[in-house]
């Protein structure tokens, strides 16, 4: 009855153990690393100045990140306003109504391919129907451009988040006399809510990230955003065009704001767990 | 098959089926019943799995329309009304046959929001905390949640919760409370309290309720059907209803032999 710690099986069921515990540790590497280094980059410039002053030209030594930083919330507000309600309602039809019907099988396969079509062919399609009609940059152009990289992912969360509802209480519902919208709107939404608020959350740390649908959309200012129409700074391109010019000063903005979009991108991650737990 | 006709309730009938048949798609369920539910009585409907108990219940407030491909033949009547006729809105029979299921199921809503929902969804125009505190006066248990109605509905105990449903339910005033194995996930104690409700609430609804414990189906109820199952040919179950009486004539003198070596807890 005893353990033999030498008896091959013991000695092939540790060796697993300690093998997968190392791949753990390697695949925490890069994030570990990539949170570390920005961190020791980025957070050395960091300042109430930097965070609110206009985003210097080439060659300027002052100024911060201010308007990029702005703008990033400007294109993400304009992105969830569009992709959630799209996203939440079309979710609804699938899980709620239309859930035998073929059609949804096919939202379904669109909504997977639209997840996986490349970012910078978002772009260019953001490109070819808003800023070349509207003859402008814009920082609607660049909204509309994340939303598309949003919708699928807020759809697919929020199906899930439907159908974790149990379906006891659609029956509940249904057997005091509620028509189906009063159910789905009653009692499967509210309940489904905390789950829906995470994939939305999730969808927009993924959008403040992206560079490549704002390159030729939303393009880049000097300036604070003027308005919806105007070419907008975000702080994805300010890291793409200033990461890769000879001035240190401009390199470190670079550096700041990866440390700022990293922040917000955790932030939302994390909250968006804490609106799991708090279930 | 006996009907009871020639044991005729005494009261008059509130649902009354005539040569119902239950069919999922082109699988039969249930097959041919015969019932009358006399008004402001209880009637347990009693067998074993698979006798089709719950499918019956369902059909009374079109429950299974939810299910696609389920399907009644023969008539339901409900206050002398066709409860399948197209003309008539599911939703409306909902509000008036109400139902409890087998496993408790409040929203994730406040107690006082339970049982307000449905008030809200149909209209009501009277004062909602007067209604809540009726409702679940009516329920027994008014005095263990009263200072609580904020908290959710989902934080009470399954006794407690399972009362909840109930208050929930007659909060409509329905005619007809339907009840699906209400007590099977309760401990003795909550059961217990569950069929003390179900007499007092027999004054002011007719209650139909699906068990499996004959224990209860003989305290609880006035009269009783006692379903079995049968193989067809190609091999599908399908139930029927053996016998409808008395619940005390069940017990004590069955007519048939099936109802009496069940009764007897000869299988089941």
């Amino acid at each position: 009855m005893t353990r033999s710690l030498t008896a091959p099986r013991t000695l092939f069921g540790l060796g697993m153990t300690a093998l997968s515990g190392l791949f753990v540790v390697i695949a925490l590497v890069p994030l570990l690393a990539v949170l570390f280094y920005v961190t020791l980059q980025g957070a050395n410039l960091l300042s109430w100045e930097v965070l609110t002053e206009l985003v210097p030209p080439a060659g300027v030594s002052a100024g911060g990140i201010g308007n990029a930083l702005l703008g990033t919330l400007i294109m993400v507000g304009i992105a969830a306003l569009i992709s959630v309600p799209i996203g939440v309602i079309a979710a609804i039809f699938l899980s709620e109504f239309g859930s035998n019907e073929p059609m949804s099988n096919w939202i379904r396969f669109a909504t997977n391919v639209l997840s996986g079509v490349p970012s910078i062919v978002i772009g260019v399609f953001a490109y070819g129907i808003l800023v070349v009609p509207l003859g402008t940059f814009s920082a609607l152009a660049g909204g509309v451009a994340l939303s598309l990289l949003m919708l699928p992912i807020v759809v697919r969360t929020a199906e899930e988040a439907l159908k974790l509802v149990p379906d006891e209480l659609r029956q509940a519902s249904v057997g005091l006399g509620a028509r189906r919208f009063q159910t789905v709107f009653g009692v499967v939404l509210p309940a489904a809510m905390p789950a829906l608020i995470t994939g939305v959350m999730l969808a927009i740390a993924r959008a403040s990230g992206e560079s490549a649908p704002l390159l030729f959309t939303a393009l880049f200012s000097q300036y604070w955003p003027q308005g919806l129409l105007e070419p907008t700074p975000s702080l994805a391109v300010l890291i793409y065009n200033y990461a890769i010019i000879p001035f240190a000063y401009q390199q470190n903005l670079a550096w700041t704001a990866a440390f700022i979009l990293i922040t917000i991108v955790l932030l939302t991650s994390i909250a968006s767990r804490l609106t799991m737990w708090r279930r | 098959m006996v009907t009871d006709a020639a044991n005729p309730p005494e009261a008059e009938p509130i649902i009354r089926t005539n040569g119902m048949s239950v069919y999922y798609g082109s699988f039969l369920a249930v097959r041919n019943v015969f019932l009358e539910i006399p008004k402001h009585h209880v009637v347990a409907l009693i067998g074993p799995s698979g006798c089709g108990k719950s499918t019956v219940l369902r059909c009374f407030n079109r429950l299974n329309d939810l299910i696609q491909g389920a399907r009644v033949e023969g008539k339901i009547t409900f206050h002398d009304v066709d409860l399948y006729d197209p003309k008539i809105d599911p939703v409306e029979v909902r509000r008036r046959i109400g139902m409890v299921f087998q496993k408790p199921n409040p929203f994730p809503k406040s107690i006082y929001e339970n049982i307000a929902f449905g008030a809200r969804i149909n209209g009501f125009r009277g004062s909602l905390d007067e209604l809540v505190e009726q409702s679940l006066r009516k329920a027994a248990l008014w005095d263990e949640v009263k200072d609580k109605l904020k908290q959710s509905g989902q934080a009470l105990s399954g006794g407690q919760q399972q009362r909840l449903c109930i208050a929930r339910a007659i909060a409509l005033t329905p005619d007809v409370l339907l009840m699906d194995e209400p007590a099977s996930s309760l401990d003795p104690i909550s059961t217990m309290r569950i069929e003390d409700l179900i007499k007092e609430l027999k004054q002011d609804y007719t209650i139909i309720i699906v068990t499996h414990n004959m224990q209860q189906a003989s305290r609880v109820s006035d009269r009783t059907a006692f379903f079995n199952a049968e193989l067809t040919e190609k091999g599908n179950r399908f139930g029927y209803l053996v016998e409808y009486d008395k619940t005390e004539t069940i017990f004590r003198s069955p007519q048939q032999k099936a109802t009496k070596d069940y009764v007897s807890g000869r299988f089941g």
